[in-house]
């Protein structure tokens, strides 16, 4: 009995790794948590259920910068995952590291397999791709920053709950108003640097820094001091003085306080949609960010964050062949719009964005369609296509430091400016060196 | 008398020590060498392009007044973090002793804490701490006090000060606790006898006999608060507000880890490195004069 128990599980097992054995495993490191996470495993499965071949193992590796460390640790003791999704700020780094990974285009174009980058949107493939207009990343979960706004607060304020401020004069005397009303925090924001200084800028269709946003080359400056820049910031601070504007942190701090009903107002990722959905106890509604109505051009378009999804080196070209099957596989219409619907994140090709329209989810959803409507609001112009600065982990913190100066009354807008681009242009300066 | 083993064997007694000698070579010695190697070049985050700088990751440094900033914190805060916990450890342990009825549960709640992770003590008290949410905030409010950390440099020192001391007042409170047992009773009823207060038997009885243990648990709470507590800086302000907490390794972990800069982050460390080594050579040579063995 024993031993035909035995014999039976030794034949299981060797069925099952025979089985193992004829599919090809392809190893995809990621920082989608909590119900991203379920949705993304969701894909994988969706792919694996469908073809026999290959076999996508997403593994969640913590926090964006902790996926790329440990990535960066793998490929240095040399057993990378294939496939690594980085986020927004760690595509120069990436970029850089040309014997580390394989553009996305050559491996989908040794597959044969159907790519079209113009399929994406325009801010998208431009935040991916080199000046040649080859994109090296697959662009996978994208947001942008978002305004919204507390209906409730504003009605017991005396505003028209359904006319949220769209300039930042509108924005203060709204805000103004809600003090007036008892409203403790009136306005807060998530990401500080992301919506302050980078969507700000590309918002207004100014430089956050020379050679396009550091898209032409790593010799970029940061030009973030601009007479904007500083008028923008030293706003920020007076509000902060006067007790219109509550700092909350450098990550998404924001968004608890705002779907906690303590602050009226709040700019944070579109991706805060489905937690304030969740929280919210209030009437509420998502706007385009505000703007400077004297700023010649503005509002232009925000730009994305996120992340996409990297493609790394020194493989076989067999698994290169699965890479470009899932790929293939996720740049499906449906597909996306199943990731966009289920995450928030915004669809990222003008196919499945058509797609959602006409399966009339915005109809149910008010304002989902809000997010991919700013990001496409006017052609992107070299301002406002994206950004790509080495180092940008050490670059944001640099620039978050020195707003927090601002915030607190410490330094005023200029010196803290002109401090963030000497700062930053120092990390820059050691990128270049080191990836001569 | 000395009372010593000696081995007849030539060999067995370096075969004994070996695997503490290998550990400590591969685990302590062998990246501390690997930290000097890169501090002197400028690698790319892949290690795919090396280049030798020489002392440019160094003179960089120097350069950067932000850096300078860095130590003036650093040196703050390991000194608020080790007497602190010191004082507070100390006379958690003289109470403790003095309990007759329930010592035990007293010492194992005070023991507790050093079973809990730096990253966790820090997240714990950043709830407790949080701006709009936090219970001591609510309380602080009630009280009238303005409590923001996330914007007021002072008050997010103070709260990764408590947060980190609450680390490691176990630790300190076990040494403690085991000195104070070790001095004879007979010397401080004598004392009491001679009709010296509690206070003044402290002082001048307890205290001096307890020096070796505290000399030895200056050391480690001033090692501790210069490499331990990054967990808890990245748990609650990430070196904010500004910089009013950037202490020195909570830079080497940010640039090194985080931010993919090993160059940068090895010459900090190795700085780091020589300050721990200067400092633990003054302890020695000055403050353990003072000490009665």
């Amino acid at each position: 009995m024993k031993i035909k128990n035995l014999a039976i599980a030794w034949l299981t097992f060797g069925l099952l790794s025979a089985n193992a054995h004829a599919q090809t495993e392809i190893q995809w490191w990621h920082s989608m948590g909590g119900a991203l996470g379920e949705a993304l495993n969701g894909l994988a499965n969706k792919f694996n259920a469908g073809q026999k071949d290959y076999k996508i193992v997403p593994t969640f590796k913590g926090s964006y910068p902790e996926s790329m460390t440990a990535a960066i640790a793998a490929f240095r003791a040399g057993n990378a995952p294939h496939l690594l999704q980085v986020f927004e700020v760690g595509t120069a780094t990436m970029m850089a590291a040309k014997g580390a990974i394989v553009p996305v285009a050559k491996v989908m174009g040794d597959a044969k397999e159907p790519f079209e980058p113009k399929a994406y949107l325009p801010t998208v493939t431009g935040y991916y791709s080199d000046l040649k207009g080859n994109m090296l990343s697959f662009p996978f979960n994208s947001s942008t920053v978002m305004f919204y706004i507390n209906k409730d607060a504003f009605k017991k304020a005396g505003l028209d709950p359904n006319k949220a401020p769209r300039t930042w004069k509108e924005l203060i005397a709204a805000a103004e108003k809600l003090k007036a009303s008892g409203q403790q925090c009136t306005y807060t924001t998530s990401w500080p640097s992301w919506m302050h200084i980078e969507n700000f800028s590309a918002w207004h269709n100014v430089p956050i820094g020379t050679r396009q946003n550091g898209m032409g080359g790593f010799d970029a400056q940061f030009s973030i001091n601009s007479p904007l820049h500083v008028r923008h910031i030293a706003m920020l601070g007076d509000m902060s003085k006067k007790g219109l504007f509550t700092y909350a942190g450098r990550t998404n701090q924001g968004d608890a306080k705002f779907s906690s009903g303590e602050c009226a107002m709040f700019s944070g990722s579109a991706g805060a949609q489905a937690g304030i959905k969740k929280a919210a106890s209030f009437d509420w509604s998502i706007n385009f960010i505000p703007y400077h109505d004297d700023v010649k051009g503005a509002p232009q378009n925000s730009i994305i964050g996120g992340a996409s999804i990297w493609i790394m080196g020194g493989k076989k070209p067999e698994e290169y062949k699965g890479v470009a099957k899932f790929m293939a596989f996720l740049s499906q219409p449906e597909i996306q719009m199943e990731w966009h619907t289920s995450t928030g994140y915004v669809p990222i090709t003008r196919a499945s964005y058509d797609l959602t329209r006409k399966s009339g989810f915005y109809d149910k959803n008010p304002g989902a369609d809000m997010p991919v409507r700013q990001l496409t609001n006017k052609a992107p112009t070299e301002n406002s296509k994206g950004l790509r600065f080495g180092n940008f982990v050490q670059g944001r913190t640099v620039i978050e430091e020195e707003l927090e100066a601002v915030f607190a009354g410490k330094k005023d807008a200029k010196t803290a400016l002109d401090e963030a681009v000497k700062r930053g242009n120092e990390i820059l300066r050691q990128f270049e060196a080191a990836n001569k | 008398m000395e009372k010593r083993v000696v081995f007849r064997s030539a060999w067995l007694p370096y075969v004994l020590v070996a695997p503490q000698i290998v550990i400590t070579i591969l685990f302590f010695f062998w990246p501390a060498v690997q930290a000097v190697w890169f501090s002197f070049q400028l690698q790319d985050a892949f290690g795919l392009k090396t280049q030798f700088v020489g002392l440019q990751n160094f003179t960089a440094l120097f350069k950067d007044g932000n850096y300078l900033e860095s130590f003036k914190v650093t040196a703050l805060f390991s000194v608020l973090v080790a007497f602190s916990g010191l004082a507070v450890s100390l006379l958690f342990a003289t109470m403790a002793d003095r309990v007759v009825r329930g010592a035990l549960a007293y010492k194992t709640l005070l023991i507790w804490p050093y079973a809990v992770a730096p990253a966790i003590a820090g997240v714990l008290w950043a709830f407790l701490f949080a701006p709009s949410i936090g219970i001591v905030t609510y309380v602080l409010k009630g009280m009238g006090v303005d409590w923001n950390w996330i914007i007021k440099g002072d008050q997010a020192m103070l709260l990764v000060v408590i947060a980190s001391v609450w680390k490691q007042i176990s630790y300190n409170f076990l040494f403690f606790f085991a000195g104070l047992q070790s001095i004879p009773k007979s010397l401080i009823e004598a004392a009491a006898i001679d009709g010296a207060g509690p206070l003044r038997r402290f002082w001048t009885i307890v205290f001096p006999l307890l020096s070796p243990t505290t000399f030895f648990l200056l050391v480690v709470n001033i090692v501790y608060a210069f490499f331990d507590t990054f967990g808890v800086i990245d748990a609650t302000t990430q070196g904010g507000p500004g910089q009013a907490t950037n202490i020195l390794v909570y830079k080497v972990y940010h640039d090194g880890v985080k931010a993919a800069d090993l160059g940068g982050s090895s010459a900090q460390s190795v700085i780091l490195m020589v300050i721990v080594i200067a400092l633990t050579v003054v302890q020695f040579r000055f403050v353990e004069r003072r000490v009665q063995y």
